[in-house]
């Protein structure tokens, strides 16, 4: 199945690109794609253990699983306000 | 009303926006981009967003303080993009009967933007940038 991606601040900047589409096998969760990910760009796996997760615009835990189509959002610290 | 904008906010037209007049308070607050952060001399702020989750984020931080508080109306604007110093990078209005419900409420929405809507904030120093948040933040899930 194929999960749409979005990437902001730190790691937009890291990854040179503000989205991308991946392919993950049924059944996969949201860890599964962060570690696949990673695993391709190793100058983001410092970011993973700050990381949250948004799943179509709701903050999700890391063991959610994923559904086709799905558009999961990597959300770094967030630093709003002031 | 909440929203995102990439020019300065209007902080008069925010705190309009939670007129009524069956409220006797309003609480207006402004959260200013600052010269200085950590013992750094600050040349500039700039902000990113994932607005539509934003937008919902902060749609949530009004309900929850209906919620809680017996507040008539809310309202919040924040600014992305390069905010020079000294501007309001966020708005938060809010009006009700009696004011401290206002000014509770308020607090609370200021602190709750802080922790889960989905905006960052870059900081450029003299001799560099950084993203606040990246080096020491927690995550945040529900």
């Amino acid at each position: 199945m194929t999960i749409r991606l979005r990437f902001f601040a730190v790691l937009r900047e890291r990854l040179g690109q503000t989205d991308a589409e991946i392919a993950v096998e049924d059944g996969a969760r949201v860890a599964d794609v962060w570690a696949l990910l990673s695993r391709q760009n190793p100058q983001i796996e410092t970011l993973g253990a700050a990381m949250s997760f948004a799943l179509n615009r709701e903050y999700v835990a890391r063991d959610h699983a994923l559904r086709d189509g799905d558009e999961l959002a990597l959300i770094p610290p967030v630093s709003g306000g002031i | 009303m909440f929203k995102i904008v990439d020019h300065p906010i209007d902080a008069a037209a925010v705190t309009a926006a939670v007129a009524s007049p069956s409220t006797g308070a309003t609480v207006t607050f402004l959260g200013t981009t600052r010269d200085h952060n950590d013992g750094r001399s600050v040349t500039g702020l700039e902000y990113e967003a994932y607005p539509e989750m934003a937008l919902a984020e902060m749609a949530k931080i009004g309900d929850t303080a209906k919620q809680r508080w017996p507040i008539e109306k809310i309202a919040i604007v924040h600014r992305i993009g390069v905010v020079p110093i000294g501007e309001a990078s966020v708005v938060i209005a809010v009006s009700s009967a009696h004011r401290v419900a206002a000014f509770e409420a308020c607090h609370f929405a200021i602190d709750r933007l802080k922790e889960v809507v989905p905006i960052w904030k870059k900081e450029h120093f003299h001799g560099g940038e950084v993203w606040i948040g990246s080096q020491t933040g927690v995550r945040f899930e529900r």
